[in-house]
């Protein structure tokens, strides 16, 4: 009988763990990356030219990153990798991937969707400016390009990456105006318990705020920002502190985000049974702890399952591999899964705790005033949505952007039907699940119109 | 809230939410049956296309009478539904093909339709971005096109304004004829009652007409449609392919917001159980393929969406619509093929017209549902004619 085809969306620390994993068990599985090498979003390598240490890169996460590039480039031989490659759609166990313009079908026995995350936004007035950027896209610049979104940029949002941007700007020597965290000090206290589970990374999170602050960053907590200035291009931030106070931190570029958000297309057009998790107001596929979702022969791994971090997400790939084995009837290590779900278990009370320490500010969606636009691809208003869901009665979130066009772009909502939920439940006073979740459809990416079918082998 | 009007529609869609505006304005009070939200299913999934030309000719009576309401949407409903009247062109790649197109311009003149034949050089004189494989063309002036997503929402909130009762999430579980009333039955709500029962219940028709002895042979698909990124507004008319290949049909438009819309080529599977319906992957690479032959210059843009949705068909491809022919009181408007957008505010018109006086001007003999009392109609081999 031949081999079982198994496919990895994703050469992250998720699918980089997975394939290991399956290549150890004797197999080739294909791997579908987006980006021309892997590594992922965490550990993105460089173009080549550059020459940065992986000290400069990566920081403290230096050996994490090399020991996931080696450990990638040894099995490089050992599997289909395909670089610069879109996943653009899956249905009837078929995955269409296309790369260079050609679009290949990949039939599958498995399918491991290690597909990682994207920022988490909400609208702040004034945030479409040029010179905004995600956090992530900020990082971004600096870790592949090596260049700064400007030379005086503020950071405003809130969770783990608010700060460790920072500091890697910081690094990199640029002049970080200041950061503006939504989440009170408080929050953070009561996240102790449950961040005291990964003692190294809580300290290392303290540690971070202490050399921003020791670097003369400034850093206020629980704000309210209230709007980005400038005329043509961002310039300032105004926000309100704790207290009312109404300040202004002159900038010239602003990275904004509210930590991250699983890219979860795949798993939906897969017809995966999705739930909402209420500590995020996000909805994830729903995973019987060993990653494998509602459709047999898928599984989710890394921040495309749930927003855990890296080392979580080598953890999953691997379980997610080993599960996908046993379900192929290979045999696989009982005793190493079961660590594995152990080790999960204590990741996932950190991102409780992270949850607690650094929460989504629903409140802050739900009062963008009405001229506000929410979805910048279609240019829809906070006002647009709530006419959709008042005089036109949109009960649901996909009603709302057939009437309102909100999600409809090229992102797919990707970037506003966090916020669009909030603000869609609070005109219906109803509650943040009811509201539901835009339907993924394909293309994941904006698909080329000059894409041509793989001639037959 | 009453459970008693004159006319109980089932199924609110384009047909329904038309029907229900034009018989408040004869009068008649008027409850809506729609079991998820207005024009959900194929009323706000399909492409749009606001088009007389390549209809029957026995159906361009009604697509007069449909387009005449159109152009006056604003004044009737409050709403445009994004409708612009740009024109829309049928385009060919064969002599034989084109002269199709001519005889059916002649033909259509009867009906007041004023079609300009063009030339494979006049097409791209005019129409610049066109390909070199087309050989002719055949352009209405008249026709245009409009959002879906809008429409049949639009028309049933005028509808409410003017006093008929909507119910949406609103399942029709049982239906019964009483000696004077039909009563019907809705999932977890009040048993609503009127002596007037108008079925425009799109793909769902055929099991409501099949209880009052009248089974219909309809067939359920989904249209391929995509739309891309927005573009600079170039492209005024709706354009679509004639041929007698379905894999070339291919159908396309620019929203004036920039994005253009795609749809044609084979159909997708769709189920009127799960009330979903699937796009095809590999017919959205067919359709890119035969876009690139219209319009080359398009490749150089990207889909950022496809969707479809539930669409019921008859082998004869023509719609059901008029009086049951065993049950007073009763009457169809469904099944339109994937052509019923253009013709749906005038479907509610003549739906309205002949409950109210029990008759209409427009002809709309073809369409009885006594035609498959008889036969099961023509063969299903006919059914890729269309376009």
């Amino acid at each position: 009988m031949a081999d079982p085809r198994l496919i990895i969306v994703g050469a992250g620390p998720a699918g980089v763990r997975a394939a290991e994993t399956l290549v150890a068990a004797g197999l080739r599985p294909v791997v579908i990356d987006e980006s021309g090498a892997a590594g992922g979003q965490i550990y993105r390598r460089q173009p080549a030219g550059f020459s940065r240490t992986y000290e400069v890169l990566y920081g403290s996460d230096a050996p994490k990153a090399r020991a996931l590039h080696a450990g990638f480039d040894v099995l490089r031989d050992r599997v289909d990798y395909r670089p610069d490659s879109l996943a653009w759609n899956l249905r009837d166990k078929l995955l269409h991937v296309a790369r260079a313009g050609v679009s290949t079908a990949l039939p599958f026995d498995a399918l491991i969707l290690a597909t990682g995350a994207t920022d988490r936004l909400l609208p702040i007035r004034g945030w479409n400016l040029p010179g905004c950027y995600s956090l992530g896209g900020a990082q971004i610049a600096l870790k592949a390009q090596a260049c700064s979104i400007g030379a005086r940029p503020v950071f405003v949002g809130t969770g783990p990456l608010l700060y460790l941007v920072a500091s890697q700007y910081l690094k990199a020597g640029v002049a970080v105006a200041g950061i503006l965290d939504t989440a009170p000090v408080a929050a953070s206290i009561r996240a102790i318990p449950d961040l005291a589970v990964r003692p190294g990374l809580m300290a290392r999170g303290i540690l971070l705020q202490a050399k921003l602050r020791m670097a003369g960053v400034p850093i206020e907590h629980g704000v309210h920002p209230l709007a980005i200035e400038g005329k043509d291009e961002a310039m300032a931030v105004l926000y309100r502190t704790t207290s009312g106070a109404e300040r202004r931190i002159a900038c010239d570029a602003v990275g904004i985000g509210f930590h991250l958000r699983s890219e979860t297309q795949l798993a939906d057009l897969a017809g995966c049974d999705f739930l909402f998790d209420r500590s995020t107001g996000h909805w994830a596929p729903r995973t019987d702890g060993e990653c494998r979702t509602s459709q047999a022969g898928i599984y989710t791994a890394g921040d495309g399952a749930r927003i855990l971090g890296g080392d979580a997400a080598e953890a999953s790939g691997r379980l997610a591999a080993m599960a996908a084995l046993a379900d192929l009837g290979w045999p696989v290590d009982r005793a190493a899964m079961a660590t594995l779900k152990r080790d999960l278990r204590r990741f996932d009370r950190f991102r409780r705790g992270l949850a607690t320490a650094f929460p989504w500010p629903a409140d802050l969606a739900r009062q963008v005033e009405d001229d506000i636009i929410v979805c910048r691809c279609e240019a829809v208003t906070a006002g647009q949505l709530r006419e959709a869901a008042g005089a036109k009665n949109a009960p649901e979130l996909n009603r709302a952007k057939a009437l309102s066009r909100v999600g409809m772009g090229r992102c797919q909502g990707r970037y506003c039907s966090s916020a669009a939920a909030e603000i869609l439940a609070a005109a219906r006073a109803a509650d943040l699940a009811d509201v539901g979740r835009l339907r993924g459809q394909a293309p994941v990416k904006p698909l080329s119109l000059a894409t041509v079918v793989e001639a037959e082998a | 809230m009453s459970g008693t009007a004159d006319v109980i529609i089932v199924g609110g869609g384009i047909m329904g939410a038309s029907a229900a505006f034009f018989l408040r304005r004869h009068g008649k009070s008027v409850i809506l049956l729609e079991r998820d939200l207005v024009g959900q299913a194929a009323s706000g999934t399909n492409f749009g296309n606001v088009r007389r030309q390549g209809r029957y000719l026995h159906q361009l009576s009604l697509s007069n009478r449909a387009l005449d309401i159109w152009t006056r949407l604003p004044g009737l409903i409050g709403e445009d539904c994004e409708f612009v009247q740009r024109g829309h062109l049928r385009v060919c790649y064969t002599d034989e093909q084109a002269g199709k197109l001519e005889t059916y311009a002649r033909d259509a003149r009867d009906y007041g339709l004023d079609l300009e034949m063009m030339s494979g050089n006049a097409l791209r004189a005019r129409f610049p971005y066109l390909g070199r494989e087309l050989v002719a063309g055949c352009f209405d002036p008249q026709g245009g096109h409009a959002n879906p997503r809008l429409t049949a929402p639009a028309i049933a909130r005028a509808a409410m304004r003017a006093g008929a009762q909507v119910e949406e999430g609103a399942e029709v579980v049982g239906i019964a004829r009483g000696s004077e009333d039909f009563v019907v039955e809705v999932r977890n709500r009040a048993i609503f009652r009127a002596p007037v029962l108008l079925v425009t219940a799109g793909a769902w028709g055929g099991k409501l007409s099949a209880q009052f002895g009248e089974p219909v042979p309809i067939q359920i698909h989904g249209p391929q449609m995509a739309v891309t990124e927005p573009l600079p507004y170039r492209m005024g008319p709706s354009f679509g392919v004639s041929t007698s290949h379905v894999f070339e049909t291919v159908y396309f438009r620019q929203v004036e917001r920039g994005n253009v819309v795609i749809g044609g080529g084979t159909r997708g599977p769709a189920s009127n159980d799960t009330n979903r319906a699937a796009v095809l992957p590999e017919n959205i690479l067919g359709q890119m393929e035969q876009l690139r032959r219209v319009i080359p210059g398009i490749a150089a843009a990207s889909i950022i969406r496809v969707w479809s949705g539930v669409e019921s068909y008859f082998p004869d491809d023509i719609p059901v619509m008029g009086p049951s022919a065993t049950t007073p009181g009763l009457y169809y408007a469904f099944g339109f093929c994937g052509a019923g957008f253009q013709i749906g505010p005038g479907v509610g018109d003549v739906m309205a017209e002949l409950i109210a006086t029990g008759a209409t001007t427009t002809p709309i003999a073809p369409y009885s549902i006594s035609r498959f009392a008889v036969t099961r109609g023509p063969s299903a081999a006919q059914i890729s004619k269309r376009r």
